[in-house]
């Protein structure tokens, strides 16, 4: 409702056809203050959906495992046997099978990815072949994690299988060794990026001052560079880990898939993703399917605080 | 002795020099081998015929992969419809208000939904979405369906737009904003004809980032759109798209079907890496610049 006192003063006296217009203006800017007003609340709920969404994942894994937390235990976690045919469930082989395949990963990655980081941040910062490097390596992170799988199984498990029977063990092929492999690759970007930002951080008077005391390149990095950036290296390293342990499709296609505990690293296994990948929609019992969702619950929040971690020592590094 | 140690240091330096140039080209060995083994695999599987046709029953050669082609659109469409507008609003409520609770607390959810496995994000779809529940008088019939499958992707699709639209607008000068809002114009307007227009190489590269991850997830599908044999275009029935063909026939024994696989594997790879090119090239053409 417009009222007369909404209206300027100045017109209240004059011609109606003035008042009119006046009050058609007023309406106007009422009508936008009004839009402005809807817009703001609309951005502010937008804002509230990001935090409504993470709350509502973590509560659906939360109430939908609560079957299995509650007749299972948290024996479930260490119990050493996975048979759902006679309902006996224990998450020990998944989580030995996911721990196993993400830090053998690591190990196999972590020298390449610090070597592109060195190489990106340290040595050649800019240039053609550099910037081949950095624009590959980024799209070592495109390709679909199914592609990755389909290439390992057609044509790295063969080799590894040649591998297998030359040093002696069992040739499966398919196994922990064969997806520690496929992940050490899938997972080189994610640490070398950081780690080359965090290397071009590093400030020159610290790495000319140490050049002027007569260090070589290769002191100046391990005795400058290294040392300076060794909290953004191992935040690089916590994303790559992340990225490791919540991999699925990848990992599904060549490790196997026996809910047995591996023997040694060129067994078959399972992980806690790719067992949910392959027998979720199988599980015809309600302890089997919130068996299945508790260990989705825990590769989230074990992903979630790794994660964090690492975005709290990035923030810290770059803030300082 | 002195030139000799002297001598030793720059070797040694020289040598991890050269083991760090031999580890960091390395790296593009397995990428180079992936091109290299899919193109070879699937250029001879790629005509006409295998575009327009829906995969034949085993024992029958040939059939294509059309369901999949337009299964993979149609469930990245609706998965922009739901994520882009989301994601854009939310972007812009994180530049506008840097510090509050709320914006705390809204960055927080999005760097926790960027970590989120994917596989976890199709669990939960699976429960709100598939899974049939019913509240009082809300009847969700639930079923496998293609909607599900992209809402699965939005929530994936939601933080990378999100940070890329905030990281965009928080670079452009507060004097921009303050010229608009000194005119009188309305803070909706402002946004619509000023801040997100300037700022949109930034978003929309974002977006295509964002649909580029989406196009190759497969574990947020398996049990939303779960695949479908044949052509489908209703988003409430299962669909099937790229990535889940390319997992269920490269697991499968039959040569015919290990041939769509490698055809569909190409595609998707072209597809995808093109996207990523296309906008490292728009973003590097249009930065914004002040």
């Amino acid at each position: 409702m417009i009222t007369r006192s909404d209206i300027p003063l100045r017109v209240i006296n004059s011609s109606p056809e003035a008042i009119l217009k006046a009050k058609k203006r007023t309406k106007r800017s009422f009508r936008q203050i009004r839009t402005e007003n809807v817009f703001r609340h609309t951005l502010t709920i937008m804002g509230l959906i990001m935090v409504i969404l993470v709350l509502g994942i973590m509560l659906t894994l939360a109430w939908q495992s609560r079957l299995s937390i509650s007749t299972l235990g948290p024996k479930y976690l260490w119990s050493k046997v996975w048979d759902p045919v006679q309902d006996i469930y224990g998450a020990w082989p998944f989580l030995l099978g996911t721990l196993l395949t993400s830090f053998l990963a690591l190990i196999i990655s972590v020298p390449f990815s610090v070597s592109v980081a060195i190489f990106l941040g340290e040595y050649h910062p800019k240039g053609w072949l550099p910037d081949f490097l950095k624009n590959a390596v980024e799209l070592i992170a495109a390709v679909p994690s199914v592609i990755y799988g389909f290439w390992a199984l057609e044509v790295l498990v063969p080799y590894v299988r040649k591998f297998e029977s030359a040093i002696g063990v069992e040739p499966v092929g398919v196994g922990i060794f064969s997806s520690s492999l496929i992940l050490a690759v899938m997972i080189i970007p994610y640490a070398a990026s950081l780690g080359r930002s965090m290397i071009s951080l590093v400030p020159s008077h610290l790495k000319e001052a140490a050049y002027a005391l007569g260090a070589t390149r290769w002191e100046v990095i391990r005795t400058v560079v290294l040392p300076y950036t060794k909290s953004g290296l191992f935040a690089g390293i916590l994303l790559s880990l992340g990225r490791a342990l919540g991999e699925t499709m990848a990992v599904t296609m060549v490790i196997g898939n026996t809910s047995l505990i591996p023997k040694n690293i060129f067994a078959p296994g399972n992980t806690m993703a790719s067992v949910i990948a392959n027998e979720f929609t199988e599980a015809d019992k309600p302890v089997y399917l919130s068996a299945l969702i508790e260990l989705g619950l825990v590769l989230f929040l074990v992903t979630v605080v790794i994660n964090l971690i690492g975005k709290k020592i990035i923030d810290r590094f770059t803030n300082d | 002795m002195d030139g000799k140690y002297v001598k030793y240091r720059l070797g040694k330096s020289y040598g991890f020099q050269s083991l760090v140039y031999l580890l960091a080209f390395a790296c593009i060995v397995p990428l180079l081998a992936i091109l290299f083994y899919i193109i070879r695999a699937g250029i001879t599987k790629i005509n006409w015929h295998f575009l327009v046709n829906i995969p034949k029953p085993v024992g029958e050669s040939g059939g294509g992969i059309a369901n999949a082609l337009v299964g993979s659109i149609i469930i990245i469409l609706v998965a922009a419809v739901i994520a882009v507008p989301i994601g854009i609003l939310a972007g812009v409520y994180l530049s506008e208000h840097r510090k509050g609770r709320l914006a705390y607390w809204c960055r927080l959810s999005t760097d926790i939904l960027q970590g989120v496995p994917s596989i976890v994000i199709g669990i939960v779809a699976y429960f709100w979405l598939v899974r049939p529940w019913d509240i009082g008088f809300i009847h969700h019939r639930g079923g496998f369906s293609a909607l599900s499958g992209s809402v699965a992707l939005a929530i994936m699709m939601l933080p990378i737009i999100v940070r890329s639209t905030e990281e965009t607008l928080k670079l452009l000068p507060d004097s921009l904003r303050e010229a608009a809002l000194a005119l009188g114009m309305p803070f909706h307007r402002v946004m619509f004809k000023v801040i997100i227009p300037v700022g949109i190489s930034g978003i929309l590269s974002g977006i295509m980032l964002s649909v580029a991850r989406i196009t190759g997830e497969t574990a947020p599908l398996l049990f939303t759109a779960f695949g479908n044999p044949y052509l489908s275009v209703n988003i409430g029935k299962p669909m099937q798209s790229l990535p889940l063909l390319i997992f269920n026939y490269a697991t499968s024994p039959y040569q015919d079907w290990l041939n769509l696989a490698w055809g569909a594997s190409l595609i998707l790879l072209v597809w995808v890496l093109f996207l990523n090119i296309f906008t490292k090239v728009i973003t590097r053409k249009w930065k914004v610049q002040f």
